[in-house]
């Protein structure tokens, strides 16, 4: 929102105070302003110029040569504008002033020397028209620099509309005027309205309101008798500055007192509507409304009508039907207040914000309606005295505001600040910003204002900003808390998930991304993925992205598309979240995963496969102290290779896969390289799966003994059912079984392995292992596996 | 016999000088000084002579054998010191100065900001929650005191999921459960990733990393929020930093505040990046508004506390000068692959 200073200073006297200062003060008090414009500050010397003598141009239709007098001299100047004639008094810069945005200088145009230039409102700054000349009156003294005429100097600041969603009050001049008269002490004046009860005695408007939930209330009014139909300059000055276009008088007038005020208003033309009436209709409908769309309206939406004929949309927009128009001369004025939550809902269903919408929404003060009538009339009567009020000021309160008072002791205020602020300044800075303070032996009484007590201020604690804020945070004395501090353990989630960052970067010299939650399927389409069914999203921004990840891999797999340039072998991770389907209560099963990715361009898929399986291992150990258990498993994503993708085990739960890349999906990525993943369930990982903890073993003293077997071996015997064979075997004994050695001899697969056993209390020899050794290989031999050479 | 012994003496002399290993040197002693040997030879032939030549000649002898012993010790030690003088010139020399492989993974920016705050956090007695990315409405605003078509829910572009569920908007959403959990006194710090549904330019994301904080005990007061929040953030730029308060509207705070840090490129100045102002806007904070700690069962009359956002992103992205925040999603690890340390 745009405020004028101008407009300011109307209601608090500033004067010998730095503005630029103020502003600051209200950006750390108040709301953020985002910015600070020096209006009409590069004017130069333009003042009121009378045209003396037009005389056409020999060679041009639009030029004409003129003679301006400027008050102290009279310049010879050549002039485009359409409405140049005989005694116009016009804003006139001189030779070596500014205006427009450039510096005027004696020039020459079409052949004849020009020492000035004419200036039209849009070349002051002062609105956006292209309509010529600016007309001065005819009794302006010529040579009056155009500043001192009107209000063209101001400093205009923006502040942002977010940080005034809960201050309904800040949504007009006056109330930002409160602010600045609470900050400098200075006091505010109050807002000057006509005595609207003067008319009591006049006819009522009929005004039935239908809806109490919907309109709190419904203040209406007749005037008559309008012919003015131009606003002042300095009101459409501060009307654009404040970035409303100026239209008519009567339309500037509801939109001058909204922004001055924060009430909007509505104008309809009397010959239009006669009585009111709001309501909901039971049908939908279509209404057009004064910008000229015609727009659905639902049984929902809470409408203004003049009999049973639909005028505006309550609180959003009037209709084009009961328009101002230019030959308008009465009107029946509307300041009402509607309810936010109605007013938000129907103005985001009609995709229909407007300046009166996003007020209402605030939840506006009740009690302003008033005063925004007694203001409108006010300002007309000024502005045009022969205007005549031509009903009575019709009410209809359904209801009022909450009136609320609130109780608390310097005790309450000490402990929530931290610091002590005198009773005083607190008396001082509430009576300031409006409210009703009487202090009592220490207890404070405060009654809040109507324009807070909406929804801004209603409890204790709102009242301790608005002490703070006056008082100044740059003026806290700042200090530690008092309770001591207890030590802290990390949780066995966080040392996981930072452990495995840690041995993916240092140990393995992977990469760690983010991607996003959703599949991007049109990137999966490229590599010949099909995202699985899981949860969408209901609105995502393209169809493309709205179905929720199940697995990390796929969005690891688009990166490594993306980076095969990046190395000829490198790899990524990532910890992220994805969704397994719906809970029984329906809310997402959502779990937090490691996937890894590895990509080679030059080594064997089945050495990057074992790599990833020996990453995997190492996590395992390092952070639980035991290893993972592997077991082949089919493949469940239709990107997972069907012949190598493994479960991964702990503590019997399993706990993600590792998996080489399909083929096809390979193939898509890059035909020379070789891709594996795995995933790990971190949430499983690390709470569900328990830590192995050390316990001490004396080394044993006695030299162990080696037994080397090597065997046949027949097809689709894996190491884990060689395994079982010495599953039995006492663990005090045998201490290790290594893998020796694989070899395929004429066809046949033989293995060695290399059990060692050890003892704790003597030297083992051959002999004494024997019975163990051969218990094994009798096993072994049951699934077919024999000794060789035998 | 004088004769013999000086004979003997030039005699091992010159074998000496020929002796040019450690072997040779050993034979050499054997043969003059072993049992059998020349020396030891020469002191058997006195077994015929006169008291008085034996202790004469003896003493030539044993003068002749220590003489010998000596020297064959030096040149023991002199063929040694050549040997390993040879052994180590003729070692190769290795070029030290060849390319070494920079081959280092890498973490994202995000988790080395994110460290460095749970560490700072840490030492102050907080403890690091993690929450849920997809949440309910109710996690998400209502026990946030953001009730349905509060005007606050506008500025969330929120992400809902078809089966009512959000993702989650701000960190926030994990307070009520997280003050549940735990209950007063309470000091924790909850990183996670939020979204919003919004277009991406190079300061937009849909999808970024925030990190929340909360303190609650009796009589945490304004002063003690402003004192943690200064002294954290001196602790990640690692100097004092200037702040300031101003009011800023959140509906689960109560006084709301925007902190502000002195713009840490222009110093304060007014540059591009501070829109002139000479201040970054950085941290929303507040005290915990009495409506969220009564919906987390906490008494507001007993309690009070603060809570704070950071984005870790915006973090990121000045700590390391990154202009374009899509880089973090982006994958791509020409620029990710540069943050190798903490």
């Amino acid at each position: 929102m745009l405020i004028s200073m101008n407009w300011i200073q109307e209601f608090v006297d500033l004067s010998g105070l730095n503005q630029e200062e103020l502003i600051q003060r209200f950006t750390l008090s108040t709301a953020e302003v985002e910015g600070i414009e020096y209006k009409g500050r590069e004017l130069r010397d333009v003042v009121a110029g009378k045209i003396l003598s037009v005389e056409k141009h020999p060679d041009s239709k639009k030029l004409h040569l003129l003679k301006v007098d400027a008050g102290n001299k009279i310049y010879d100047v050549v002039c485009g504008a359409p409405n140049v004639r005989e005694g116009l008094i016009v804003p006139f810069v001189k030779e070596g002033g500014f205006a427009g945005g450039m510096d005027i200088k004696a020039t020459k145009i079409a052949g004849y020397e020009s020492f000035g230039m004419c200036c039209s409102e849009a070349e002051l700054g002062i609105s956006d028209g292209h309509g010529g000349l600016m007309e001065l009156p005819e009794d302006t003294t010529v040579g009056t620099d155009i500043t001192e005429l009107y209000q063209i100097k101001d400093i205009v600041f923006e502040v942002d509309n977010k940080s005034l969603t809960n201050r309904p009050d800040l949504w007009g001049h006056y109330g930002i005027a409160r602010e600045f008269s609470a900050l400098t002490g200075r006091p505010l004046n109050p807002l000057v309205t006509a005595d609207v009860h003067q008319y009591d005695s006049l006819e009522p408007v009929e005004v039935k309101v239908a809806d109490t939930e919907r309109c709190f209330r419904y203040c209406g009014m007749k005037v008559k008798n309008i012919n003015e139909k131009t606003s002042p300059v300095n009101m459409r000055i501060r009307l654009f500055y404040c970035g409303t276009r100026a239209i008519n008088l009567l339309a500037d007038l509801t939109n001058y007192v909204m922004l001055e005020t924060s009430q909007p208003t509505h104008a309809f033309d009397s010959r239009k509507v006669n009585s009111i009436e709001v309501k909901r209709f039971d049908k939908p409908f279509t209404f057009k409304t004064l910008d000229g769309v015609e727009r659905e309206i639902d049984e929902n939406t809470l409408m203004i009508c003049n009999e049973k004929e639909p005028v505006a949309i309550a609180g959003i927009m009037g209709g084009l039907e009961s328009e101002i128009e230019d030959d308008t001369d009465s009107l029946l004025l509307e300041a009402a207040n509607f309810a936010p939550v109605g007013v938000r809902k129907s103005s985001s269903r009609l995709g229909l914000r407007t300046d009166a919408s996003m007020r209402f929404e605030k939840t506006l003060d009740p009690e302003m309606t008033v005063d925004a009538i007694g203001r409108i009339l006010k300002l007309l009567q000024e502005i045009d005295s022969g205007v005549e009020v031509s009903s009575r000021l019709t009410d209809v309160y359904a209801n009022h505001y909450p009136e609320i008072e609130l109780q608390f002791d310097k005790t309450f205020v000490d402990r929530y600040t931290g610091i002590s602020i005198s009773d005083k300044e607190i008396v001082k800075t509430l009576s300031a910003l409006g409210f009703g303070v009487t202090l009592n032996n220490g207890a404070f009484d405060v009654k809040v204002p109507s324009w807070r007590s909406t929804k801004d201020v209603t409890m204790k604690a709102d009242i301790i900003e608005e002490i703070t804020r006056i008082y100044g945070y740059d003026n806290f004395d700042i200090q530690t808390t008092k309770t001591a501090i207890k030590p802290v353990r990390r949780s066995a989630a966080n040392l996981c998930d930072n452990f495995a960052k840690d041995i993916l970067v240092h140990n393995y010299h992977l990469h760690e991304v983010n991607s996003y939650i959703w599949y991007d399927s049109k990137k999966l389409k490229k590599l010949g993925i099909v995202p699985d069914q899981n949860v969408r999203l209901s609105n995502a921004m393209t169809p493309e992205n709205e179905m929720i990840r199940s697995s990390m891999v796929p969005s690891l797999l688009t990166f490594v598309q993306e980076n095969k340039g990046f190395a000829a072998s490198f790899g990524i991770f990532e910890i992220g979240r994805v969704v397994q389907g719906l809970k029984e209560d329906k809310n997402c099963n959502e779990r937090k995963k490691l996937g890894i990715v590895l990509f080679s361009k030059t080594e064997q898929e089945k050495d990057l496969f074992f790599r990833l399986r020996e990453m995997l291992a190492l996590l395992s150990s390092s952070i639980k102290h035991k290893n993972f258990s592997f077991e082949g498993t089919e493949a469940k994503y239709d990107w997972q290779h069907p012949m190598n993708t493994a479960k991964i085990l702990s503590d019997e739960k399993e706990v993600g896969f590792l998996s080489v890349i399909h083929p096809v999906v390979q193939g898509s990525l890059d035909k020379k390289a070789c891709i594996v993943c795995a995933e790990i369930d971190m949430d499983t990982f690390a709470e569900e799966v328990s830590a192995e903890e050390i316990r001490y073993q004396q080394p044993s003293k006695y030299p162990g003994i080696d037994i080397d077997l090597s065997l046949w071996v027949p097809e689709g015997i894996f190491f884990a059912d060689m395994e079982k064979a010495w599953q039995d075997t006492d663990k005090e004994l045998l201490k290790k079984v290594s893998l020796f050695d694989t070899f395929v001899d004429g066809g046949k697969k033989s293995v060695t392995l290399r059990f060692s056993f050890q003892s704790q209390s003597k030297t083992l020899t051959r002999e004494e292992v024997q019975p163990q050794t051969d218990a094994i290989l009798e096993k072994l031999a049951e699934h077919g596996m024999t000794l060789k050479g035998n | 016999m004088q004769e013999r012994i000086e004979r003997l003496k030039e005699q091992f002399e010159t074998e000496l000088n020929k002796a040019r290993t450690g072997e040779a040197a050993e034979a050499l002693r054997i043969s003059y000084l072993g049992k059998k040997g020349a020396v030891t030879e020469l002191l058997k032939g006195l077994k015929d002579a006169s008291n008085d030549q034996r202790k004469e000649i003896g003493l030539h002898v044993n003068q002749l054998k220590k003489y010998a012993e000596t020297l064959i010790q030096q040149k023991v030690e002199e063929i040694k010191k050549a040997e390993i003088e040879k052994l180590v010139n003729s070692a190769e020399k290795y070029d030290v100065t060849l390319p070494s492989e920079d081959n280092v993974g890498s973490y994202t920016p995000i988790t080395l900001v994110q460290r460095q705050l749970e560490e700072i956090f840490s030492s102050m007695g907080f403890t690091i929650e993690d929450f849920s990315e997809i949440v309910n409405d109710y996690q998400c605003f209502e026990s946030l005191n953001i009730p349905e078509f509060h005007p606050a829910r506008d500025t969330h572009d929120t992400y809902y999921l078809e089966n009512g569920q959000v993702l989650k908007t701000h960190t926030s959403a994990a307070q009520n459960a997280i003050m549940r959990k735990y209950g007063p006194p309470l000091r924790a710090i909850f990183p996670g990733r939020c979204f919003r549904n919004e277009s991406t330019d190079a300061s937009h994301e849909t999808t970024f990393f925030q990190m929340e904080g909360i303190m609650i005990d009796k009589d945490i007061s304004i002063s003690n929020l402003i004192y943690f929040m200064k002294k954290m953030l001196s602790e990640v730029f690692e100097r004092d930093v200037k702040v300031r308060l101003r009011p800023g509207f959140f509906p689960f705070v109560e006084p709301g505040f925007e902190l502000d840090i002195n713009c840490l490129i222009c110093g304060g100045d007014g540059c591009p990046s501070c829109k002139n102002s000479g201040w970054l806007e950085l941290c929303p904070c507040g005290m915990i508004h009495p409506n969220v700690l009564k919906m987390a069962g906490i008494d507001p009359d007993e309690y009070t506390g603060f809570a704070f956002g950071l984005g870790l992103t915006r973090l990121a992205m000045m700590k390391y000068g990154v202009k374009d925040i899509r880089d973090f999603n982006s994958g791509n690890l020409k620029s990710l692959s540069q943050f190798k340390h903490e």
